[in-house]
């Protein structure tokens, strides 16, 4: 089943008549992702890449029922196509776009809430590498051949630490049951916890790898989820040991700008509820694999 | 992205803030005839520079002569002002804040911060300003006031008066609270700031509100549609190193440590650094290469870790997913031929070409050392680190 994306959704590309759009849509279709549609403001009745082109999401989703979408939108309009895309009934939405304003996603989660629990688009991104489901199918800008189909999920804010984590645990034959990139933004759509808790009730995922780093309050809000409501294992890793206070280390959101959010008070918080750190991150395959190894053993 | 002192307090008064008078001056001369043109018998001469910590580091001084205020400015100019924020470097002087001296009764803490866990924007008050805000939650927590802003409807009056009450203000001064604060929200939302700070919001003698300090960074994925903020970069204050590489595409801090690094993505780029931590020796930098790395920006990528003179290994770890690793390779040969390397550098490839990248790597007939995974790589960049005599 995995969680997010299987080979069933049907996916709708924001901005698939882009270059970088068109590029990513067609490595997903080639991978065997059921993309629907696509949607351009303007260019509505055109075709790519053998897929109808709609001038709004919300006809888009009337014409061909599509559930998620991938939004390939620069930042000067990605907050309003994610709002968009809330309204015309998409589930869930994945953004890559790296860029884009703080107060715009303030407004895009104020926007959200808008809508009753049941109705309301869950958000995965921005600034993230996607979603994937190997062997089932793709949203994002990952290269899926790196991911092997299995059973144990990985949620990161980092995309290519997040293939650090997946090709380290191919080598040792540990496969993924979904693999989700909730971005590097001061604000996201998706929390580490939320994707926790759909891992969590997802009968295909027995482990979870969690791959957080320096700055804001997710990973320990994520670890008191786990201490309080998760049964599977955790394994983590927390990027930016090195990383000095109030310097912003590439992504946004990676800056110290408060207690609790360095590197190593990441790491005490997430030990103290049982969560097993990897010790370094050319480790996070083997420490999982040693989690596994263990639980089967017991 | 960051701004002077003048520039906030310019921008908060046009929203209804209020400000000390005072006049920016570029020379000595210039700083007394400003004392001259505010009048008057004390005045606050104030460099200007991208930190705080200022008064304690020298850079501002009450001057009682407009000879003191041109003696006072004339030591600050050129100088590289070393305060407790800017590390070891400091930051130069180039332009000096004069203005008139207020008579202070008390001081406030006022802020204005992007709260990651609400995701809103926060207000900050204390009745105990002048103090950075770290001290004030360390030395009288009780006295912090903190309020939540909804996007929907922004700050609303009431929120601010009862910020003014919970402060322990009293008659006039409840109502210049609540026109500050609110023109401070607005301001924030108006520019996209991501912080404005008023340390001290002083209440004078004759019981009036002045905001004697003023501090504004704003978000540089909002520039785009600020171009009155973006007008109001100074490249003085910016490390050149970072700046360069800003503009190349990439993103580069500059650290303490001998092994450059380039590498795409900023969690592994975070996490190499650990690694190189780890395994013993210490990052010159961060560097991220970003998506789509050509042969030139590979290229650029080595100049700017280069022109760090305690470099002495390179470490390049690419895990391709957009990135093609024949692409990177083909950097790293032009780059090593072009500048002339004779340094240790280290390679680590994996993902997209990977194949095709090795191969370049190992036809080039350079001295590369190659490395297939995390731990390896930074192991060989600590271990070709050319020894120190002891």
């Amino acid at each position: 089943m995995a969680i997010l994306i299987d080979e069933k959704t049907r996916v709708v590309v924001q901005g698939m008549s882009g270059r970088i759009g068109k590029f990513h849509a067609e490595e997903m279709i080639e991978y065997g992702t059921n993309v629907v549609a696509g949607v351009t403001p303007g260019k509505g009745g055109e075709t790519v890449l053998g897929r109808p082109v709609f001038n709004t999401v919300r006809e888009a989703v009337e014409a061909t029922g599509a559930e998620a979408s991938l939004l390939f939108v620069p930042p000067p309009f990605a907050a309003d196509a994610m709002m968009e895309a809330a309204d015309a009934g998409i589930k869930t939405a994945v953004s890559v776009t790296d860029g884009i304003p703080a107060q715009d996603m303030m407004r895009v989660k104020r926007f959200l809430r808008r809508y009753p629990r049941e109705k309301k688009m869950r958000l995965v991104g921005p600034n993230c590498a996607g979603v994937i489901s190997p062997g089932k199918g793709f949203m994002g800008i990952m290269p899926p051949h790196i991911y092997m189909p299995g059973r144990v999920g990985i949620v990161g804010r980092s995309g290519t630490l997040g293939y650090e984590a997946a090709s380290q645990m191919k080598d040792l034959g540990i496969g993924v049951s979904t693999s989700v990139g909730i971005g590097g933004d001061p604000i996201n759509g998706s929390s580490f916890k939320d994707i926790l808790e759909l891992f969590e009730a997802d009968p295909d995922t027995d482990a979870v790898m969690m791959i957080g780093e320096i700055g804001g309050p997710q990973e320990a809000e994520a670890a008191a989820y786990v201490s309080e409501s998760m049964t599977k294992p955790v394994v983590a890793y927390i990027a930016g040991l090195s990383a000095p206070k109030g310097r912003k280390m590439g992504h946004a959101g990676a800056i110290i700008s408060a207690f609790g959010e360095s590197a190593q008070e990441k790491v005490e918080i997430l030990s103290a509820v049982g969560i097993t750190v990897a010790p370094n991150p050319s480790a996070m395959g083997q420490t999982m694999a040693d989690v596994l190894a263990k639980r089967a053993a017991a | 992205m960051d701004i002077h002192e003048h520039q906030a307090k310019e921008i908060l008064a046009g929203f209804g803030v209020p400000v000390p008078r005072g006049g920016l001056a570029y020379s000595p001369e210039q700083a007394a005839y400003r004392a001259r043109e505010l009048g008057g018998d004390a005045w606050v001469v104030k460099a200007q520079i991208h930190s705080g910590g200022r008064g304690e580091a020298g850079g501002v001084k009450v001057c009682k002569s407009e000879k003191e205020v041109a003696e006072f400015a004339a030591g600050l100019f050129g100088k590289q002002l070393v305060t407790r924020q800017t590390g070891a470097a400091g930051k130069g002087v180039y332009r000096i804040w004069v203005e008139e001296a207020s008579d202070i009764a008390q001081e406030l803490y006022l802020g204005f911060v992007l709260d990651r866990k609400s995701e809103r924007i926060m207000v900050v008050a204390s009745s105990s300003g002048g103090m950075e805000i770290e001290e004030i939650a360390e030395e009288d927590p009780e006295s912090l006031v903190r309020m939540v802003v909804d996007p929907a409807h922004g700050l609303v009056e009431y929120q601010a008066r009862e910020l003014a009450f919970k402060l322990g203000l009293k008659g006039a001064q409840v109502g210049q609270m609540v026109k500050a604060v609110r023109a401070c929200y607005r301001a924030y939302r108006d520019l996209d700031a991501t912080m404005v700070e008023i340390n001290p919001l002083v209440i004078t003698g004759s019981g009036d509100l002045v905001a004697l300090d003023a501090k504004m960074s704003f978000d540089t994925n909002a520039l785009y549609r600020r171009p009155q903020v973006e007008a109001l970069r100074d490249p003085s204050q910016e490390d050149s190193r970072e700046a360069t590489a800003h503009d190349a595409g990439l993103s580069y801090v500059g650290l303490d440590g001998d092994i450059g690094c380039i590498i795409n993505g900023a969690g592994l780029a975070m996490a190499t650094m650990d690694m190189i931590l780890l395994s013993g020796g210490e990052p010159a930098n961060f560097l991220d290469i970003g998506g789509g790395a050509s042969p030139e920006r590979v290229m650029t990528a080595f100049r700017t870790v280069l022109s760090d003179p305690n470099v002495s290994v390179i470490l390049v770890n690419i895990f391709a997913g957009i990135n093609r690793c024949d692409w990177v390779a083909k950097g790293v040969v032009e780059a090593y031929k072009a500048e002339g390397l004779t340094l240790p550098v280290v390679v680590r490839l994996a993902g997209t070409n990977v194949e095709e990248g090795r191969r370049i790597i190992d036809a080039s007939g350079l001295p590369l050392i190659t490395a297939e995974t995390l731990a390896e790589a930074a192991e060989k960049a600590v271990a070709a680190r050319p020894k120190l005599a002891a």
